[in-house]
C-alpha cells in the first residue's frame, strides 16, 4: 500500500449542467480538494474537438483517473466515449509500446436515475451497475489500470428531495481525500459492488 | 462682471475641494457640497446675501433631476416592481409620515405644519444611499434591492407632494409675505396666463397643458430629435434637450403648475424613446452642477447661531428621527420577508432624511407653509442625519453583518441566475446577430448606435435600441456601464472601436470587453487596447462557406468538419506568435518582413496539417480514430491476459 501523495484526475461529462442537481455539487466539491485536478469535458470541448495531446499529458501526470457522469443508456454520455476513442490511442494506452496507463487506478463516479433495486438481475434493468460497466472495466484491464467499483448514487432524480445529498457529498469528500493521501485499500475495494457505503472498510489509517 | 466671475469661482473652488474629499472619507457628494457651502458661507463668510437668489436658480437642478428620474422610469420595470414599490414604499412613507406627524402634534405644532414635517422626514437620501450601495457592492443584495424600491417610490412621491404642499399655506404667513411684497414693489408680479381666469377655465387650461405635454412629448419629440440627430452636431442635441426641459418648465409656470411635475411627466413620456440615454447624458452634467449649487446654497444658508443655541434639541431630534425611521423600516421587514442581515441593511441604510428634504423645506418656506426659523432648524436636522449615514453603514458592516456570516454561502447560491446586463455598442449587421442570440436567451441588453436610421430600423422590428455615441463616457454611464457585466464593441468605425475598448478597459477594468475585428490588423489593435475576446468578422463565416465548397466537391461532411476544426485550431494557436511579431515593430512597419515570413509559415503549417494521412500515427488533423496497425491483435495474443477482479461473474439477463 503506497502512502505517497497521489494525483487525482476527475473528468466530468455532463451535457446539461444548468439542470444538474447532483453532479455539479459533486464536481464543485472536488474542486476544493487539494491534489484533485478537475476537468469539465463538455466545457472544454463544446465542439467535441478534443485535444488528444493535452489529454494524454493529463493522464500521464496523474495516478488516479475518475470518470464522473450521469448514466445515459447504461453507458457514458457521448463526449466521454469520444474521449476514449481519441485519447486511448494505440501505442499510448495499449499495444506493444502502449504502457502509459499501467498501474494507474480507475473508477467511475456515477449518478443513475433508477433505484438500486432496479439494477439487479431480478430488477427491470436486469444487470447490476457493475455488470453494465463491463466495457469500461475491460478497457481498464487492457490498458493495465487497476479497476475499482463505481462510486454511485441511485435514484438521483429525487436525491435532493429525498435528502440523500449531505451523506453522498460527505462520502465523496472522504473518498477523494483518501485517494489523494494514498489511503485506499485497493484489494478490499475491488471486490465491492460500489465504493460508497463501505468507506470505513476500505480507507486505511 | 468681475463680481460674477469671482463668485462663480468661489463656488467652484469650494465644490472642487470639498466634494472629492468628502467622497474619499466615504461621506458622498451631497455632503461634500453641503460642507463646501458651510465653509464659504457661515464659516469664512465669503458669500452671503446673494445665496438665496442663487438658490432659486439652483432649484432648477431639482427640476432637471425629476426629468431624469422620469426618464429612468420604464413602465415595464415599474410594473414588475409594483408590489414592493406600492407596498413597501407606500407603507414606509405612510407610517413614517404618520409617526413624525404625531410627535410634532404632541409638541404642539399645528396640524398642517406637523404633516409637512412628517412628509419631509419620511424621505430618505437617494443620492447617498445608492452611491454607497454601489461603492460597497450591496446593490444586488436583498436589502439593497428593497431599499431601492423604497427610494424610487419616495422620488415619485415627491411630485404629488410638490403639488400638494402649496395648499397647506398658513394664512398668517401668506399675509405677512403679501405685506412685504406690496411694500417692496408691486411691479415684480410673476407672469401668469391664468391669474385672471375663472376656476373652470383655469382647470381647463391645466388639463390642456398636461395634454399638450404628453401628446407632444409622444408624437412631436421624435421627429424633432431625429431632425437634430441627423445633423450630427452634438451641441445642438444638447441645446435641444435643454430647450425641451426649460420649455416645459416655462409652460408649467405659465399655467400655474409645478415645473418639476411637468418635467417629470415629460421624462416618463420619453422613457421608452430611443433618445433616452442620449437625453439623459446631455442633461446629466447640468443637473449635477445645479443640484451641487443647490446643496452649496443650503450649506451656506445654515445658521450656526441656531445650531449652537439649540444644540441639544437638534441632536436629540436627529437621533430621534434616525431611530424612528429605522424602527418603522424594521417593522416592515417581516411583512415583506426581508430576512437576516438584509433586514438591518434595509433599515439602517434608509434611516436618514434626504436631499429632497431640503427641496421640500425651501419649497415650503416659499409657499408660506413653514415659518422660516422652523425650516432653518429642520434643515440642520436633515443635514446632520445625512452626515451620520456613513456611520450607520459602518455599524452595519462591522457589527451586524459579521453575526450573519454563516448565511453567506446560501445567499451566493440565490444569486446564480443573475447574469448581469450587456451593452452592445453598434448594431449594424454584426451587433444585431449578437443581440438576437443574447436577447433570445433572456439576457438583458442595452443596444446603442449613433446612426439614427439604424436605430429606427431596429425599433420598427421591435428591437429596443437607443440613439447615442457609445464612445462618449457620459453616454456609457447612462447606459449603465458601471453595472454591466459585458460590453460588446461592434461599431463600424475601426478607430473609435479601438478607442472605446481602451477607454472602457482603463476606466472600468471589471467590465469584460468583447470586440468584433474587421481584419488581422484591427484584431491586433483591439488586443493591444485590452479587449478580452476578439472575433474577426470574416474568419468563421468564410470557413463555413469554404466547408460548403468542399462538401459540394464530394468530400465527406464529417471529414470537412475535421479539416475546418484543424484550420481553426492552428490559426488560433499561431495568433500569439503573429501578434508578437506585429507588436515588435522595431522596424517601424507593422507588417514587416518578419511578420510576412511568419504568416507564410502559418499557411505552410495549415497546408501540411490538411495533407496528413490517417496512416500517419502522429497526424495532427486525423489523429483521432486512427485504427491500430493491421495484425496488432496477434501481438496482443502473446500477452498474459490480466485477471478481472472480482473473478468474472456470469452475466445473464
Amino acid at each position: 500500500m503506497s502512502e505517497q501523495q497521489q494525483a487525482v484526475l476527475l473528468l466530468l461529462a455532463h451535457p446539461s449542467q444548468h439542470r444538474s442537481e447532483v453532479n455539479l455539487p459533486l464536481f464543485e466539491l472536488a474542486k476544493t480538494i487539494p491534489g484533485v485536478t478537475t476537468v469539465d469535458l463538455y466545457g472544454e470541448y463544446p465542439e467535441f474537438d478534443i485535444d488528444i495531446e493535452r489529454e494524454q499529458q493529463r493522464l500521464l501526470a496523474h495516478d488516479v483517473v475518475i470518470f464522473q457522469f450521469p448514466l445515459y443508456w447504461y453507458s457514458t454520455p457521448a463526449i466521454l466515449k469520444e474521449w476514449q476513442d481519441l485519447v486511448l490511442e494505440y501505442g499510448f494506452a495499449y499495444g506493444t509500446d502502449g504502457n502509459a496507463l499501467k498501474g494507474k487506478r480507475f473508477f467511475c463516479a456515477i449518478t443513475a436515475g433508477g433505484k438500486e433495486e432496479a439494477y439487479q438481475a431480478e430488477g427491470y434493468n436486469h444487470f447490476t451497475l457493475r455488470q453494465l460497466l463491463a466495457p469500461l472495466e475491460q478497457t481498464a484491464s487492457l490498458t493495465g489500470m487497476r479497476y475499482l467499483p463505481p462510486f454511485a448514487l441511485f435514484g438521483a432524480r429525487t436525491a435532493v428531495e429525498d435528502g440523500l445529498m449531505a451523506l453522498h457529498l460527505k462520502e465523496w469528500r472522504e473518498l477523494l481525500t483518501a485517494l489523494v493521501a494514498g489511503k485506499l485499500n485497493r484489494r478490499l475495494a475491488a471486490k465491492l459492488e460500489k465504493l460508497n457505503g463501505h468507506l470505513d472498510q476500505i480507507i486505511t489509517g | 462682471m468681475t463680481n460674477y466671475f469671482l463668485q462663480a469661482f468661489i463656488y467652484l473652488v469650494a465644490a472642487v475641494i470639498a466634494v472629492p474629499l468628502a467622497r474619499r472619507f466615504g461621506l458622498g457628494s451631497v455632503l461634500g457640497y453641503l460642507i463646501a457651502g458651510v465653509v464659504i458661507g457661515p464659516v469664512i463668510g465669503l458669500v452671503g446675501e446673494e445665496t438665496s437668489v442663487i438658490q432659486h436658480f439652483a432649484e432648477f437642478g431639482v427640476v432637471m433631476m425629476l426629468f431624469v428620474v422620469g426618464l429612468e422610469l420604464e413602465p415595464k420595470m415599474l410594473w414588475a416592481m409594483r408590489n414592493r414599490l406600492m407596498g413597501l414604499g407606500g407603507l414606509q412613507l405612510l407610517l413614517t409620515t404618520g409617526a413624525v406627524m404625531a410627535i410634532a402634534l404632541y409638541f404642539g405644532q399645528q396640524s398642517s405644519i406637523a404633516f409637512t414635517i412628517g412628509l419631509i422626514f419620511a424621505l430618505s437620501s437617494t443620492a447617498i444611499v445608492l452611491q454607497t450601495f454601489n461603492e460597497k457592492g450591496l446593490s444586488r443584495t436583498d436589502g439593497g434591492r428593497n431599499a431601492f424600491s423604497v427610494l424610487l417610490f419616495q422620488d415619485i412621491a415627491v411630485i404629488p407632494m410638490l403639488a400638494f404642499i402649496p395648499l397647506l399655506a398658513l394664512p398668517e404667513l401668506v399675509e405677512q409675505a403679501q405685506q412685504a411684497a406690496t411694500q417692496m414693489a408691486a411691479q415684480h408680479e410673476e407672469m401668469s396666463l391664468v391669474a385672471d381666469l375663472p376656476p373652470w377655465a383655469y382647470a381647463m387650461v391645466m388639463v390642456a397643458a398636461i395634454g399638450i405635454l404628453v401628446v407632444g412629448g409622444h408624437y412631436l419629440s421624435r421627429p424633432l430629435f431625429r431632425f437634430v440627430a441627423s445633423s450630427g452636431v452634438r451641441e445642438i442635441f444638447t441645446a435641444t434637450a435643454l430647450m425641451l426641459v426649460i420649455g416645459i418648465a416655462a409652460l408649467m409656470s405659465l399655467v400655474g403648475l409645478s415645473p418639476a411635475l411637468g418635467t417629470f411627466l415629460a421624462g416618463v413620456v420619453l422613457a421608452n424613446s430611443e433618445f433616452r440615454h442620449e437625453l439623459e447624458s446631455n442633461i446629466d452634467p447640468f443637473k449635477g452642477l445645479l443640484l451641487g449649487l443647490f446643496f452649496i446654497t443650503v450649506g451656506a444658508g445654515i445658521d450656526f447661531g441656531i445650531l449652537w443655541q439649540d444644540l441639544g434639541l437638534i441632536l436629540g431630534l436627529t437621533l430621534g428621527i434616525i431611530v424612528l425611521k429605522a424602527l418603522v423600516l424594521l417593522l416592515l421587514t417581516p411583512v415583506f420577508k426581508i430576512g437576516q442581515s438584509d433586514r438591518w441593511l434595509f433599515a439602517l441604510s434608509l434611516a436618514q432624511a434626504g436631499e429632497f428634504g431640503f427641496v421640500l423645506l425651501s419649497f415650503t418656506v416659499q409657499n408660506h407653509v413653514l415659518p422660516g426659523e422652523l425650516a432653518q432648524l429642520l434643515s440642520l436636522v436633515v443635514a446632520l442625519s445625512m452626515m451620520l449615514t456613513p456611520g450607520l453603514f459602518i455599524l452595519f458592516e462591522r457589527v451586524i453583518e459579521p453575526r450573519y456570516c454563516t448565511s453567506e454561502a446560501e445567499r451566493e447560491a440565490d444569486n446564480i441566475d443573475e447574469h448581469g446586463s450587456v451593452i452592445i455598442a453598434g448594431v449594424g449587421r454584426f451587433g444585431q446577430v449578437v443581440n438576437r442570440l443574447l436577447s433570445a436567451n433572456g439576457i438583458k441588453t442595452v443596444v446603442l448606435d449613433h446612426q439614427i436610421s439604424q436605430v429606427d430600423m431596429l425599433r420598427r422590428i421591435n428591437v429596443k435600441s437607443y440613439f447615442g455615441d457609445a464612445t462618449r463616457p457620459d453616454l456609457l454611464h447612462t447606459a449603465g456601464i458601471e453595472e454591466a457585466a459585458l460590453l460588446v464593441v461592434a461599431m463600424d468605425n475601426r478607430d473609435s472601436a479601438v478607442e472605446l475598448v481602451k477607454y472602457v478597459k482603463h476606466t472600468y477594468p471589471k467590465v469584460k470587453v468583447l470586440a468584433r475585428a474587421f481584419d488581422r490588423g484591427h484584431a491586433y489593435l483591439l488586443r493591444d487596447a485590452g479587449a478580452d475576446f476578439i472575433q474577426k468578422e470574416t474568419l468563421l463565416s468564410a470557413l463555413e462557406l469554404g466547408a460548403d465548397a468542399m462538401k459540394c466537391l464530394g468530400f465527406h461532411p464529417f471529414h470537412v468538419e475535421q479539416q475546418k476544426n484543424t484550420f481553426k485550431r492552428i490559426e488560433k494557436r499561431s495568433s500569439d506568435t503573429l501578434y508578437g511579431a506585429w507588436k515588435d515593430d522595431s522596424s517601424g512597419e507593422r507588417f514587416d518582413n518578419n511578420y510576412r515570413k511568419l504568416f507564410i509559415e502559418l499557411e505552410e503549417t495549415i497546408k501540411a496539417a490538411m495533407a496528413r494521412d490517417r496512416n500517419d500515427k502522429y497526424a495532427m488533423s486525423e489523429r483521432g480514430w486512427t485504427p491500430p496497425p493491421k495484425g496488432y491483435d496477434e501481438l496482443l495474443d502473446g500477452e498474459e491476459p490480466q485477471p478481472l477482479r472480482p473473478p468474472e461473474e456470469e452475466i445473464k439477463p
